[in-house]
């Protein structure tokens, strides 16, 4: 069984909602566009005050080549465009729609028909290109890159293969790991399409073997597409990582930063993104609505749900039985690299996988001990650093020591910390030094 | 909101793993070892190795408590306890209770607190008390009773080591010496002379196995000290006999006990796989060394202090190889 | 008499070859050192306590001379022989002197515990630089002190410290030599140096909240909410309004104290001043009172922090 080489650690997978079918969240009452829910330049309002809108509507254009629009997922009025307070705690630019009835513009294909490549043999690559950028696709794994700068790759640069991240290697969600049982040819011809729109005629799908029926299905179909081969790959976290999933699919590693995946010819998308590319070049349909994992041990009803983006948190909560009462933190993705929330009335975005929400005696830190160093940290480096040295070297400011141990190579998968024993916030000090770092290589770069 | 949310940065899980854990890991694969002990030695045994490990956890506790005021209760994690049964495994089975007690002393004391605690020292503290005791009291600590003295402790009987047998050969060049040393199977077992955990290389070795079953430690350190002894003795018995057969230096000493329990201790081993091979090859190669043609019988305690102290300077030099490293041609 | 002459050979030859070992290395490693940094220093008071922030007077000579090439002594002080020494260290440098008023780093926050609510609970490393990628720390408010002590640890003389009751770090007046470590390190650029101002008084605007009235205004008690009384009252035209938040220019200001008076949130803070005569404070207290903040709080007074030191 594949898998990458270096370090990696395996924590509970906590699947809980694996086997619940993906069903559609109601609509909320005010949806909420975050105007950064993408990777790079803001989108730009084109809809104001009082206007009515439609789903599926454009309500703000991309800024920029790496930036992405914005698309209404619900119909009514717009009520204002004010700031909304983020995950974080920020206040950002967002659009506020109040919501009346479900009217949906006329172009969308809402039928469930599979369209396939042979059914469309007039498309070229730049139409692909084209639609998926107009259609605001951005990496719906939760890195929300927008989707058509890494569908063309810079000059000199020649991809040789696509990869589709469906590895799901963060516990506890299983949005794609749902799709691909309910969707499965509509994902395939999603990775022709990709292919189609890179030039290359090889496509991987890689799959932990912790999902045997997706790899059972996705088998299955694949028959009808010679070039596209499943990959099952050996449960390791973080596996999911777009350079980790290169060197487990094809053996070659990417170079350090700023060296980029194509570096390697390997084209990355995750699955949600497939799928997200498929509907909007085959069906006229804009990204505004994803499948999204609620779950928690005490969730009464652990789903996996298809909500419009622009909901708000809380309400998807609701739909799963309700926040309980031990609830200490609510996670905006998996548990090894997801955020926080501040509060629950943010919105979906485009690239929220996952809501975990989090018991409090699960949800504080252990108290850290002083460092034995074991070198567990080092051994579970998916990326061959020493975390220890680094995390100590940036909580004293050594900027000098850390960039020389490359710290911008860093990750922050979280393996070190979780594999900690004396439960050293380990990842804590090393974004801080990576996060400094990369400003200071930025400031001596522009000089 | 009722109740304020928590918030902080990923990863929001953590393996449980734990200093405890791996402590007292190392404690109970020291178990065989410790019965062994008991088997062989009896009384004397469980007097030694009793005073040790209530020594070190009082010194512990009575230095944080005392000296450095701190409120933490750190003998609880279990590396005093550690500590305390290493270094009395590491002491023969007739050693007076109040040298026991110094040599406690000076590996809390002088080799542990001193440098801030646990994690902060620069070299294993149990092999700094058994080496302050080897220079300080030589003879009480190079005289070695024989094993199978079950009811006696201060008056048990002592003999010739294997150890004491091979430097001998040496010494005088007489090949017909080594028919002294008892057969392989016994000094496996353990029924030799010598110290307390170091007699039952078999015991040891079952330790071993337990640890990287529990993933403790990995096999590069002892793997590497044991090989490269096995090697470069074999060297040394082929180029002339006078020298001990591989295995019988394999199964003398403490270089079981050495290479299973005090190099691979945490804190002092490096800390990337290239650096621990490249420690563990000079431990065994200082080992043969000494044992060879140093003063003392026994080279495993000065080899592991000696690397310990290049410890620094590995990990300064040893780094993991990066993700998508290319290697240099 | 043959030992006598193979001993005075032998050390004649160890010593021989010594000089001319240290001879080489003192060639080889020699430093050349610029005239004027022995000149300079000695005119310091080798006091060598590093209130200039370099390390002790000879550091700061060096520091001197190299700005003195860089054409300017601008931001070099010596807080302890003060104008005169810096006045003999410009001649030296052959360079005006440039007249520095002697400064303290001030916190310009008093988002305490009690005017600030906090809206999360952070459980990660107290660091602010940290505490700031999880978000905007405990507290809703996006621009004030994150309480995790970035400052404290910059600090090389001590005259930082977090108050456990506000959260807030308090600068020791008569340790800090404005060195601007602190201003350096704190992400929110929430520390400023000011003028100490005559008898170390001075008016202080105590936010940097540059949020709309409204939003500041809910996220703490004592937030600027950018409403411009001061603007108006102030006669000397001291008050500058921007990005909806207040801030005093310490050359303009006489320390009239009018814009205290006026200020509706109490986000303007009079310090090391007398307390005020009792029919004076009357209305100042009903109207700053709800919002917790009292004359003798926010004053950052040399008597407040005795009380600290003894207790």
């Amino acid at each position: 069984m594949k898998t990458f080489k270096i370090g990696g650690v395996h924590p509970s997978e906590n699947k809980l909602s694996a086997t619940s079918p993906i069903r559609r969240a109601g609509l909320p009452k005010q949806a909420v566009f975050s105007l950064y829910q993408h990777i790079g330049a803001p989108a730009k309002p084109v809809v104001a005050k009082g206007d009515e809108v439609k789903v599926g509507m454009m309500l703000a254009e991309a800024d920029g080549f790496v930036s992405a629009p914005v698309y209404s997922s619900v119909s009514g009025k717009v009520s204002k465009i004010d700031a909304l307070v983020d995950a974080s705690g920020y206040r950002r630019p967002a659009i506020f729609v109040d919501v009346e009835g479900d009217e949906w513009v006329d172009t969308i294909d809402r039928t469930t028909d599979l369209v396939t490549l042979s059914q469309r043999p007039d498309l070229t690559a730049e139409e692909i290109i084209n639609k998926v950028r107009t259609a605001g696709v951005v990496g719906m794994g939760g890195a929300t890159f927008p989707c058509h700068v890494k569908l063309s790759p810079p000059k000199g640069t020649k991809a040789e293969c696509v990869i589709i991240n469906a590895v799901e290697c963060e516990p506890y969600l299983t949005a794609d790991h749902r799709l691909m049982l309910e969707k499965p040819e509509e994902i395939l011809v999603g990775v022709e399409l990709i292919m189609k729109a890179v030039g290359v005629d090889k496509g991987y799908i890689g799959i932990e073997n912790n999902k045997p029926d997706a790899i059972a299905l996705l088998s299955e179909k694949a028959k009808a597409h010679p070039q596209i081969e499943i990959v099952p790959l050996q449960v390791k976290y973080p596996q999911g990582g777009e350079k980790q999933l290169i060197a487990a699919v094809t053996g070659r590693e990417v170079p350090a930063p700023p060296a980029l995946p194509i570096s390697v010819g390997a084209v990355v998308q995750n699955v949600g993104t497939t799928f997200a590319i498929y509907e909007a070049v085959m069906k006229n349909k804009p990204v505004f609505e994803r499948v999204i994992t609620v779950t928690g041990k005490d969730v009464p009803n652990p789903s996996n749900l298809l909500a419009r983006i622009g909901t708000p948190m809380h309400q998807l909560i609701e739909e799963c039985g309700g926040m309980p009462e031990n609830t200490g933190k609510v996670i905006g993705g998996g548990p090894m690299m997801g955020k926080a929330l501040m509060n629950l009335d943010v919105p979906v975005c485009k690239g929220s996988s996952g809501l975990l929400l989090m018991t409090e005696n699960e949800s504080r830190r252990a108290e850290p001990q002083p460092c034995i160093r074991c070198a567990k940290c080092v051994s579970a480096c998916p990326m061959g650093l020493e975390p220890y040295l680094l995390a100590t070297a940036s909580a004293f400011r050594n900027w000098d020591l850390v960039e020389e141990n490359d710290i911008v190579s860093c990750i922050e998968c979280g393996s070190c910390q979780f594999t900690c024993p004396s439960a050293r916030p380990m990842l804590d000090n090393i974004r801080m030094g990576k996060t400094t770092v990369m400003a200071l290589i930025r400031a001596r770069n522009a000089k | 909101m009722a109740k304020k949310l928590i918030v902080s940065l990923s990863p929001h899980v953590h393996s449980r793993d734990s200093v405890q854990r791996n402590m007292y890991g190392v404690c109970i694969a020291l178990i065989p070892a410790l019965l062994s002990s008991l088997y062989f030695f009896g009384l004397g045994a469980a007097i030694v190795l009793a005073t040790s490990v209530a020594a070190c956890v009082f010194f512990e506790w009575a230095i944080t408590k005392y000296i450095l005021k701190s409120g933490r209760l750190t003998i609880l994690d279990g590396s005093a306890v550690l500590t305390g049964l290493l270094l009395g495994f590491n002491l023969p089975s007739n050693l007076p209770v109040w040298i026991i007690i110094i040599g406690a002393l000076v590996a809390i004391g002088v080799g542990k607190m001193t440098f801030g605690g646990l994690g902060c020292n620069p070299f294993n503290p149990a092999l700094v008390g058994r080496v302050f005791l080897l220079v300080s009291f030589p003879v009480q600590m190079t005289t070695w009773p024989m094993s199978g003295q079950l009811d006696a402790y201060l008056d048990a009987e002592t003999g010739a080591t294997p150890l004491g047998i091979m430097k001998e050969a040496i010494k005088s060049g007489d090949v017909s010496v080594l028919h002294k040393l008892p057969d392989a199977v016994d000094m496996l077992v353990g029924q030799t002379g010598g110290s307390l955990g170091e007699v039952s290389a078999l015991a040891l070795l079952i330790g071993l196995v337990y640890m990287f079953v529990r993933r403790i430690i990995t096999w590069h350190v002892p793997v590497s000290i044991l090989a490269t002894v096995f090697v470069l003795s074999g060297l040394l018995h082929l180029y002339n006999p006078v020298y001990a057969s591989p295995v019988s230096v394999l199964l003398t000493g403490g270089l079981m006990l050495g290479a299973c329990f005090m190099a691979t201790d945490y804190v002092t081993s490096p800390m990337t796989v290239k650096g621990q091979v490249v420690y563990g090859v000079a431990i065994g190669f200082l080992t043969v060394v000494i044992r060879t043609f140093g003063a003392y019988p026994e080279g495993m305690s000065f080899a592991i202090l000696i690397m310990n102290a290049f410890t620094p300077l590995i990990n300064t030099y040893c780094k993991p190889k990066r993700f998508g490293e290319v290697v240099k041609k | 008499m043959n030992v006598i002459l193979i001993a005075v050979i032998s050390l004649g030859v160890v010593g021989l070859v010594a000089s001319i070992m240290l001879y080489a290395a003192s060639k080889k490693f020699t430093v050349v050192e610029d005239e004027r940094i022995g000149r300079v220093a000695e005119v310091l008071p080798q006091a060598n306590c590093g209130g200039c922030g370099y390390p002790g007077c000879a550091g700061f000579a060096a520091a001197c001379v190299k700005a003195a090439d860089a054409g300017s002594l601008e931001g070099k002080f010596c807080p302890v022989g003060g104008q005169p020494v810096m006045d003999q260290v410009a001649g030296i440098l052959e360079l005006a002197a440039t007249v520095s008023v002697p400064k303290v780093a001030v916190v310009r926050c008093n988002g305490t515990c009690a005017n600030r609510p906090h809206v999360v609970e952070y459980n990660g490393v107290r660091s602010c630089r940290v505490q700031l990628l999880a978000g905007t720390g405990e507290t809703a408010c996006a621009f004030g002190c994150l309480g995790g002590g970035d400052c404290v640890a910059a600090c090389q003389f001590g005259a930082l410290a977090i108050n456990p009751e506000t959260g807030l770090p308090e600068v020791n007046e008569e340790l800090c030599t404005a060195c601007g470590a602190c201003v350096k390190t704190c992400p929110r650029k929430v520390i400023e140096l000011r003028p100490k101002g005559p008898k170390g008084r001075r008016m202080v605007v105590k936010c940097v909240n540059r949020d709309k009235g409204a939003v500041a205004n809910k996220v703490c008690k004592v937030s600027c909410i950018g409403c411009g009384k001061c603007v108006k009252t102030c006669p000397f035209e001291a008050i500058t309004l921007s990005n909806n938040l207040a801030y005093i220019d310490p050359e303009k200001c006489k320390l009239c104290r009018k814009c205290e008076e006026v200020c509706p949130k109490g986000s303007i803070h009079a310090v090391n001043f007398p307390p005020r005569k009792p029919k004076m404070e009357k209305p100042i207290t009903s109207d700053v009172s709800q919002s917790g903040a009292s004359p003798e709080i926010h004053s950052n007074t040399v008597s407040g922090q005795e009380e600290k030191k003894e207790a």
